[in-house]
């Protein structure tokens, strides 16, 4: 019930936000704060006074099931493992950084852009400990009519086609998603004599052949797009670009991190043959993404929409990872997911700072910002380098792991997906070099970054580098899931 | 006798609620008097369901058939008939006009549908669907004698009257060819065919009358311009109850008469059903006047039903199948009042009646948050987001077609509802727009408050039977 209890804070601060203040901005992200710490604090008594129990090959911290529509088998199960803990405490902090990035940005309705902001987290939050398919289905579409709202409400200058762009994309691959899952639950239940919806009793149930392929199939496309995996991937710049700083913060650090986590938690478990039929396409698709991103990212002249594109290419490597079978590469996934997670969250957050001080995102428009603000100037370094995957941070230890897990069954395509890391750089660093250096124009106006936009960056540089100096935690928490998945895997992936 | 009058009561309550409404009119006209009869019979009628539910033979004679499932859309269609009466008065005012008569025919399209929702006979189902369609013609024309309501009620009338002449010529073939005219009858008569022409014949014959009544495609012209040009009202009650009526009576028919055994028919069916589903979407999507692209959504929605019908076809999957019917019919007739009742709230001026355009909607969170709020509800359950009965229902069919492997409906289905998402979240695109760009007239006051209230009530239903929908799926199960 604890985790029920934690999406019902973050669904209720959100009503009170758009209530209560419904045009007073400073007491909005004030409840909104309030809420998100509140959810923290829930979270740390889950966690502490987790009874640890077994299930479905693997350790759960908590663990809770209740009927709710038995008809279908449908049940209300909540089931908190390390892979989402790692996850739900990536999307409460991200929801952090978000308020603190829209702190002053909004002036229309700020309450009901809280109450979206935070509705949002709690659908993320359900998909991440939703054990039963219909469940995490409820929440996965639920989660998109909010951040449509963040989109189309407080987005920039083409809000109403990108908004619509993004929810078309998922709820078309959702539709699939949902045949697919009465699929599979409609052989499982020939075999069981039941209906159900629930992970574990499905795990194992997958038909064998043409049929398992095709349902995992709808699980893949769903998944992938959400990711957004090469070439499902254009809405994702329109929608990054568009989203105000804090739906871009969210989008990019959490929401894509869904489509990773369904394909790991669901799409590789529940159709173990079918997924290692697909693995050389995956990754094909995985390393196309990889390169096509970074070419595109570097082709950009919006700030916005180059650390998009940059998106599309780093999340090649999780597809890449998750594909390899192989346990370096998955757990490089998982660290992808959070340093990627953090690392654009902070350049998403640096894009929103620019546009309001400049209103423009044209890097043909901005050039020597260092000298106007060097602050800004040298968090965007930072979170530059970390992109690229400079060692000593996490997003490298994430690309390595991969590189390294990739080479050891597939080494030509570890080849292509390794130039990646080096278009990385040259996006990265050309972005820094148009935005921030150069002849400075001294006419421009440019507030520096105070102490609440320094604060919130610092944390995350402090959080990168951690990640990078001392990642094993991630490790440990992530590794039970791993093994399970592994003992589903027929050919036990090689440690 | 005393028994077949408890199983008809809520018929019999309309029934005696239009002769003391057509004696009132009469006598002394008063809009509130009649209203207010109006009003108390539909309640009353209401209230003799759970009275009627515990009667111990629901057969009255072979026509009609009081079962849960009879009683269950008798009260879903009195709901819906209160809402419209509720929602009429004001509307009629601000056309200035002798509103008297409207609540009477209102009454007699009610018991038209009720009438359909009992009919296991072909002669009750005719004459259900008379006594519907010949109220709703004056309906569409009466309030509003303006040219664009006139032209739909012609419409309506020259073809809905082809269509029941058809309906009329396809059930006499039928039992030239079989010699019955009750449901059951048929199932026993058709087991053994000895006219084939003759029953093909009758069959084309049938499903055209009863398509054009749902309006699938392709006998779905008349759709547009119907709903364009009836008053508000009565556009919501066209789209909900007469379309659910007929849905009804033929779900029964088919089941009653095994029409499933039948391979012509399913082909037919299911190629029509692909055409209104993918035809009624596409076409939603070109339209800016919201009535229209409601018009063409429930093309749509129908064609989502026929899914059922074609999934009835194993015995495995029947019950589920029927069962996934009676929650869709709940869940889109429920959502569709409650859209148009909103829409109605949304008053217009009478040069503006028909113009009913995505643009009107502008800005309409930022001025009556309720209000969108509400139709933001009705948008969702409509394209099938969870949490709304929408989803309960559109979950219900897929299951349907999964059962069965009918995987090219479901296709269908699937780009069907991709691009039903695309309009009817323009919808709500429209409503979210910053109020610079708004222009939206709405009616002042709090006149409306009961129609609001009731509505709220409405959608407040679709969301819980979208979050616990299983009182219902056991009720559902229960009665089949």
């Amino acid at each position: 019930m604890s985790l029920l209890i934690l999406i019902m804070i973050l669904l209720i601060g959100g009503a009170v936000a758009a209530v209560a203040a419904p045009g007073d901005n400073q007491r909005a992200r004030l409840i909104s704060l309030v809420t998100l710490i509140a959810a923290l604090v829930q979270l740390a008594l889950i966690v502490t006074g987790a009874d640890p129990v077994q299930a479905g090959g693997s350790e759960w911290l908590i663990h809770h099931q209740s009927q709710w529509i038995p008809r279908f088998g449908i049940s209300l199960e909540l089931g908190l493992d390390g892979l989402s803990l790692l996850l739900v405490v990536l999307t409460l902090l991200l929801g952090l950084v978000a308020i603190s990035a829209s702190w002053d940005e909004i002036d229309f309705k700020p309450g009901f852009f809280q109450a979206n902001l935070l509705w949002t987290l709690a659908g993320v939050v359900g998909v991440f400990v939703s054990l039963d398919l219909i469940l995490f289905f409820l929440f996965w579409e639920v989660m998109l009519v909010p951040m449509y709202f963040l989109i189309a409400i407080w987005g920039h200058e083409n809000r109403g086609y990108a908004a619509m762009k993004f929810f078309i994309f998922t709820q078309v691959s959702g539709l699939l998603l949902l045949v697919a899952m009465l699929a599979l639950a409609h052989t499982a239940s020939q075999t069981m004599g039941y209906y159900s919806f629930s992970y574990f009793e499905l795990l194992g149930q997958a038909p064998s052949g043409k049929l398992g392929l095709a349902i995992m199939l709808g699980f893949f496309l769903a998944f992938t797009v959400k990711l957004p995996g090469f070439p499902f991937h254009t809405w994702l710049p329109d929608a990054h670009t568009q989203a105000p700083t804090a739906g871009s913060v969210i989008l990019a650090g959490i929401l894509l991190k869904t489509g990773a986590y369904g394909l790991l938690r669901f799409a590789i478990p529940l159709f173990p043959d079918a997924s290692q039929q697909l693995a050389p396409w995956a990754m094909g698709l995985g390393a196309a993404g990889v390169v096509y991103g970074a070419v595109l990212a570097f082709g950009q002249d919006d700030f916005k929409r180059l650390v998009a594109y940059s998106s599309v290419s780093h999340m090649g490597f999780v597809l890449l990872g998750l594909y390899a079978f192989n346990q370096l590469a998955a757990q490089g996934a998982v660290m992808q997911l959070v340093a990627h997670g953090v690392s654009t969250a902070a350049l998403f957050m640096m894009a929103g700072a620019l546009q309001q001080r400049l209103h423009t995102r044209d890097m043909r428009k901005m050039g020597g910002l260092w000298h106007n603000a060097p602050r800004m100037g040298a968090c965007a370094m930072f979170f530059a380098l970390a992109s690229l995957g400079l060692p000593g941070l996490g997003n490298f230890i994430a690309e390595f792991l991969v590189l390294a897990g990739l080479f050891a069954t597939t080494p030509w395509l570890a080849a292509i997906a390794a130039l990646g890391m080096i278009t990385g750089a040259v996006y990265s660093l050309v972005m820094i070099q148009r935005a921030f250096q150069g002849v400075p124009d001294e006419e421009r106006d440019l507030p520096d970054f105070g102490p609440r936009e320094l604060l919130t960056m610092l944390a995350m540089v402090a959080t990168l580098v951690w990640l990078g100096v001392y990642p094993q935690p991630v490790f440990d928490l992530a590794q039970p899931m791993l093994d399970s998945v592994g003992q589903w895997l027929p050919v036990a992936g090689g440690r | 006798m005393m028994q077949d009058i408890q199983v008809l009561s809520p018929i019999a309550v309309l029934g005696i609620g239009v002769v003391v409404l057509m004696m009132e009119v009469a006598f002394r006209r008063s809009l509130s008097m009649t209203f207010t009869i109006t009003v108390s019979t539909l309640v009353l009628a209401l209230l003799c369901i759970p009275w009627a539910a515990e009667a111990p033979n629901s057969q009255v004679t072979v026509l009609l058939r009081g079962d849960g499932y009879a009683l269950l859309f008798t009260g879903i269609f009195l709901v819906g008939g209160l809402l419209t009466c509720i929602l009429s008065p004001r509307y009629i005012a601000s056309r200035g006009d002798e509103p008297d008569e409207y609540f009477l025919l209102l009454l007699l399209a009610t018991m038209g549908a009720i009438v359909l929702a009992y009919a296991t006979h072909v002669a009750s189902l005719l004459l259900g669907l008379e006594l519907m369609g010949v109220a709703l013609y004056a309906l569409i024309a009466y309030p509003d004698r303006s040219l664009l309501p006139l032209e739909a009620a012609i419409k309506y009338l020259v073809l809905s009257g082809a269509a029941s002449a058809a309906l009329l010529f396809g059930f006499a073939l039928a039992y030239g060819a079989t010699g019955a005219l009750a449901f059951s009858d048929m199932a026993a008569a058709l087991a053994a065919p000895e006219s084939t022409i003759m029953l093909v014949a009758a069959a084309a014959f049938i499903f055209a009358g009863l398509g054009f009544k749902l309006s699938l495609v392709p006998f779905h012209m008349w759709t547009p311009d119907v709903y364009q040009g009836s008053p508000m009202p009565v556009t919501g009650f066209l789209a909900a109850v007469s379309k659910a009526a007929v849905f009804a009576v033929l779900l029964r028919l088919f089941v009653d008469a095994q029409l499933y055994q039948y391979d012509a028919i399913m082909r037919i069916l299911g190629f029509v059903a692909i055409l209104s589903m993918l035809g009624g979407n596409l076409l939603a999507l070109l339209q800016s006047n919201l009535k229209r692209m409601l018009a063409y959504s429930s093309i749509a929605h129908m064609g989502y039903l026929l899914i059922v019908l074609i999934a009835s076809r194993n015995a495995g999957t029947r019950a589920l199948a029927e069962e996934a019917a009676i929650y869709y019919l709940v869940a889109y007739t429920a959502t569709t009042i409650a859209a148009f009742s909103l829409l109605t709230f949304v008053g217009l001026k009478r040069s503006d009646q028909g113009s009913m355009d995505l643009g009107t909607l502008s800005g309409l969170f930022w001025q009556r948050p309720l209000l969108a709020g509400l139709m933001l509800v009705a948008m969702l359950s409509l394209a099938g987001i969870p949490l709304t009965a929408g989803f309960i229902g559109k979950l219900y069919l897929v299951q349907a077609g999964v059962a069965g492997s009918h995987w090219i409906m479901l296709g269908a289905l699937v780009i069907g509802s991709s691009i039903g998402i695309y309009y009817y979240l323009r919808v709500v695109f429209y409503m979210a727009r910053r109020p610079e760009d708004a222009r939206v007239t709405l009616l002042e006051g709090d006149e409306a408050l009961p129609g609001t209230l009731l509505t709220c009530a409405l959608i407040a239903l679709v969301l819980w039977l979208g979050i616990a929908p299983q009182p219902l799926i056991d009720y559902v199960r229960a009665i089949l």
